[in-house]
């Protein structure tokens, strides 16, 4: 997938979790990424923040930290 | 199954607390309170003959053919606005009546073409049986006298002919469209002998007559008929089977002559439809014998080689070789599958199966993933379901209707009907709707309001008026005290009382003044039952999930759960989006709607499939076709779907195609994703299979197999065919054994049967041993969560933005006659009602531009561009351009872009920025199009172009 498509589907899990209290927030961002995202989609976002997570929101950096 | 004649009661079921014990003809009969005389006397099989009365419609005493004689009372009423009495006597046959009747029919005959009463062609007309009934074989005055008899017949409407010769006004038509239908298209022009149905002084097909059938249906004379019907023998056997139009699921008798179907005949037994039809189920099944149903296997080397013609094993083993090879080479998750809306509960399941087991991955959609994926997310989330809590008659109970980015009566007629009849009876209706769609104002209907948002805001107005709700005071606090999340609720309660959230200051962004929110709100909160309907003005959008939790915590925090009258209800596109969605589609989700990470579920099923089952969700469509343009994704298995034409930017989809090493399509003809495809595998039509069928209200019914498979083959077998050559074993000797294994895997299924389809008609699951006979209504007395959970819903404006270059909004829809892609539709003559899609603009914007009706005009964003013919609308707000995606050649779906909803990717259809400018001729994209089409159509041995 394109980095900038990424980067924009993940923004907006992470806007919609944003109204909650960050720690709900970032486990609600990290369990929808958990569930819903193909590993392969995980391994690029994953990759991508250890390359620094370029224009993505804060809330999907943590979550993207989380994942296993 | 022999030829099914359902029983006419004459006049419409009363329901009353009180009941009547009367007589008739000396037979004890006990009907509730308001019955009529005629309905009493069916109750105990004595059938009073009759011309005007039906029992889908309020009696009017016209035809005196019904008349009776009470004991005590003087005259002969009509048994059809007599309502019974405690303790009446009623005699039905008496020489007196048998001579007012006679009398009456021969002054019916004498001025009507002879063959009405001796008939001619197929079958004998209602009017035929009741002379019959009443002794008239001739009539003593000639047909010498005045007449109707050389009245033009009106044959403008391609499915039936009006013939004024052979009308008795009985008013039955006029009726029916009123009564049933709910158009008031026709009327009875004129007086005396002189009266004549009309459809508004026009050709039919000129008129707003949409075509449902009722008027055909109810008529007694075969004054209106069907011209196919017509022109066949009488049919022999019906077989009663289900739609495979849109998610209302109409009940039909297939009726049929020498194994070919000559009528669709709504079937009145029928929970979802009543007995009531559309154009597209009861007219536009021609598809299914269309010369271009595809009927022999074929596979190709190349998607740009010519087709070639093989045998179902050559097909099948080439198909599992290529697939086994591209797992060999890139990896067991490099293939997946589509699942079909279009097909049977039973065929969905195996295609998800075949993929979870033989494939061994989770990459299974379908294609809820582009019209109501965040239904079953958001209703998932808040109240414990993915689905819809309520039945369609539910709406008979509802005081307040809410529309939410829907359109009925286009989308979803026949329950759009049923919607009407309860307004007529005086519910209100607030629509929420970029569009003036026609339940805004229709005869006898008119919206107490219509809020026009701007595309792109429905989670600022659905927040704006929980905000008024909570803001002044109109929470049912007990209700949500007792079956609410209390948390969560105080949560949300704080979220959407902040002023931000107000109409007031949500006006603007929305674009609907905010009194006219309040006036909506305060309506709908204090109305009564208040009833929620959407659409996929709903889902469609970045924010598709958020709104239908949005909707979720209104209904709760109004109360509006739980009970009939009340409720949220997605009217769901296709036949069976309702049921691939329940068998397991999703690539996260086994059947019954359960995680593929929940060991204990996944564990059931390896041990029922005796195979090891991946714990990871798989790859949606969209990202499918992005793996595959990555090199990561390279086989695809597409049963019934047609993602080059339904999905978002066209081009980006063919690009995923192209790249892949083995497409294989199974569709009754070659759709645009088979210009893609390596292998093409014949499916079968509805009328070709057996299955079941699940609606929008989650009613499960049979489809039955009325013609043998034309390819030989049910989808069903097919796949189990595939399964098998991928060393995979399946073997089922009938679709029923296939449900009896979902039933064994899948709690919400587990009463569900085929013997108990057949017993109660239809089910509605939840179907266990909680609820036997199914669950029409849900969440009574408690959610299926547990308790209903608030979520916040912040607006967050979609990313897709007008600008300059891009200054309006395009939204896109569909229309009544033509249905989604219109593989079936544009295969029958819906086409006399839309051949073409057009771009819907308003006045202001198209003087703007300088466009006038019917020219064309270049439709493009940032995805690509189009052109089309505009049409000129005031049902657009100013900025608003709409346009449908029925006809491949438009490519609509070129302009769309990849934008999504956020939790399931379901697209963001009704949301793009785009520009609209004169055009002189078609599109690169169109010019393309033409070209790859007619070569990617080629079939060898015949060296002809399909489509």
């Amino acid at each position: 997938m394109e980095a900038e498509n990424m980067v924009h589907m993940a923004n907006q899990i992470a806007n919609f979790f944003a109204s909650y209290p960050k720690e709900e927030a970032v486990a609600g961002v990290a369990d929808h990424l958990q569930k819903f995202w193909e590993p392969r989609m995980r391994k690029q976002i994953t990759e991508y923040v250890a390359h620094g997570g370029g224009g993505l929101h804060e809330l999907a950096i943590e979550a993207v930290k989380r994942l296993h | 199954m022999a030829l099914i004649q359902e029983a006419d009661y004459g006049t419409p079921r009363r329901i009353s607390e009180t009941l009547v014990t009367l007589e008739i003809d000396g037979k004890p009969v006990t009907v509730p309170a308001g019955t009529s005389v005629m309905r009493a006397a069916a109750e105990v099989g004595v059938n009073v003959p009759k011309l005007c009365a039906s029992d889908n419609m309020e009696p009017f005493g016209s035809c005196r053919l019904c008349l009776v004689e009470v004991e005590g009372r003087r005259g002969t009423p009509a048994s059809c606005t007599t309502p019974v009495d405690q303790g009446m006597k009623v005699r039905t046959q008496s020489p007196k009546l048998a001579k007012l009747r006679l009398g009456v029919m021969e002054l019916y005959a004498s001025d009507h073409p002879r063959e009405m009463l001796h008939g001619s062609g197929n079958g004998q007309t209602e009017f035929q049986e009741m002379a019959a009934a009443v002794g008239l074989r001739e009539v003593r005055y000639g047909y010498a006298g005045k007449n109707h008899l050389h009245s033009e017949k009106d044959e403008s409407n391609p499915y039936f002919t009006f013939d004024p010769a052979m009308c008795i006004v009985c008013s039955r038509c006029v009726r029916a469209c009123e009564e049933v239908q709910g158009t008031f298209a026709l009327t009875i022009d004129g007086r005396g002998f002189a009266s004549v149905v009309s459809a508004g002084d026009k050709p039919f097909i000129e008129s707003e007559c949409v075509s449902c059938g009722a008027c055909v249906q109810a008529c007694p004379t075969n004054s209106l008929v069907e011209k196919r019907y017509v022109a066949k023998e009488a049919p022999d056997r019906s077989v009663v089977t289900t739609c495979a139009y849109c998610g209302v699921g109409c009940s039909f008798k297939a009726e049929l002559t020498n194994d070919e179907v000559v009528r669709m005949m709504p079937y009145k037994a029928g929970k979802a439809n009543h007995g009531h039809s559309c154009v597209k189920g009861r007219f536009a099944w021609g598809y299914a014998t269309h010369k271009d149903r595809i009927t022999k296997p074929m596979i190709r080397a190349k998607f740009t080689d010519p087709w070639r013609e093989v045998s179902w094993e050559e097909a099948i083993a080439h198909a599992a070789s290529e697939f086994k090879r591209i797992q060999a080479k890139y990896g067991r998750d490099s293939i997946g599958g589509i699942t079909s809306s279009r097909c049977t509960n039973e065929e969905t399941y195996l295609v998800q199966k075949m993929i979870r087991a033989a494939f061994g991955n989770n990459n299974t959609d379908t294609c809820a993933r582009v019209c109501h994926s965040p239904t079953g997310y958001g209703l998932k989330t808040t109240l414990g379901t993915s689905a819809g809590t309520q039945d369609f008659d539910s709406v008979e109970a509802a005081d307040v209707i809410m529309i939410i980015g829907a359109n009925p009566t286009d989308a979803h007629p026949v329950f759009a009907s049923q919607m009407k009849r309860r307004l007529r009876e005086g519910a209100h209706l607030i629509i929420l709707d970029p569009r003036r769609i026609d339940l805004v104002k229709s005869p006898h209907v008119e919206a107490d309001y219509h809020l026009p948002l701007l595309p792109g805001t429905n989670v600022a107005i659905i927040n704006a008026l929980a905000h008024v709700v909570v803001s002044e005071g109109l929470v049912n606090e007990e209700f949500v005290k007792e079956r609410c999340d209390l948390v969560a609720f105080e949560q949300w309660r704080k979220f959407i009382a902040e002023e931000r959230n107000s109409p007031e200051a949500m006006e603007h962004a929305i674009g609907v003044p905010a009194a006219d929110l309040r006036g909506a709100a305060r309506l709908y909160a204090t109305g009564g039952n208040g009833a929620i309907y959407y659409g996929l003005g709903v889902t469609e959008h970045s924010q598709g999930s958020t709104m239908v939790m949005g909707m979720a915590n209104l209904a709760m925090a109004t109360g509006n759960m739980g009970r009939k009258g009340v409720g949220i209800s997605p009217l769901r596109g296709q036949n069976n989006v309702q049921g691939s969605c329940d068998m397991g589609s999703f690539p996260h989700e086994f059947p019954g709607y359960r995680h593929v990470s929940d060991t204990a579920v996944r564990e059931q099923f390896e041990k029922a499939w005796h195979v090891t089952l991946q714990s990871e969700p798989g790859l949606r469509i969209p990202n499918m076709i992005d793996a595959a343009v990555d090199g990561t994704f390279k086989g695809i298995y597409i049963q019934g779907e047609d993602i080059v034409q339904s999905d978002p930017n066209t081009q980006h989809i063919s690009s995923g195609l192209a790249a892949m090493e083995c497409v294989v399509v199974q569709d009754l003809f070659l759709n645009e994703t088979a210009s893609y495809a390596h292998v093409f595998l014949p499916g079968a039509s509805f009328l070709e299979k057996d299955g079941t069928f699940t609606n929008a209200e989650r009613r499960i019914s049979r489809v039955r197999k009325a013609i043998e498979p034309m390819a030989g083959l049910a989808d069903w077998e097919a796949t189990v065919a595939l399964s098998n050559a991928l060393g995979y074993p399946m073997h089922y000797n009938h679709p029923s054994e296939i449900m009896d294994e979902i039933a064994r895997l899948t709690p919400t299924f587990a009463g569900v049967s085929f013997d108990k389809i057949d017993e109660l008609g239809s089910i509605q699951w939840p179907c266990n041993d909680k609820a036997p006979e199914g669950t029409p209504v849900m969440h009574i007395g408690g959610f299926v969560r547990g308790k209903g959970l608030f979520m916040i819903t912040e607006f967050v404006p979609t990313d897709e933005r007008t600008t300059g270059k891009f200054p309006l909004i395009l939204t896109t829809g569909r229309i009544l006659s033509q249905y989604n892609v219109g593989a079936q539709t544009r295969r029958t003559d819906n086409n006399v009602w839309h051949d073409m899609d057009v771009l819907e603009i308003h006045p202001s914007d198209a003087e703007n531009r300088g466009i006038k009706e019917g020219d064309l005009v270049s439709l493009a964003s940032r995805a690509g561009d189009i052109t089309l013919p505009a049409r000129i609308s005031e049902r657009m707000q100013p900025g608003v351009v709409y346009t449908t995606f029925h006809h491949a050649m438009t490519g609509a779906n070129v302009v769309t872009t990849e934008f999504s909803d956020w939790a399931t990717n379901c697209p963001e259809y009704k949301v793009t920025a785009v520009q609209v400018q004169l055009a002189r001729h078609m599109s690169e994209w169109q010019e393309h199009y033409l070209e790859t089409r007619k070569q990617t159509t080629r079939i060898e041995k015949e060296s002809t172009a399909n489509d």
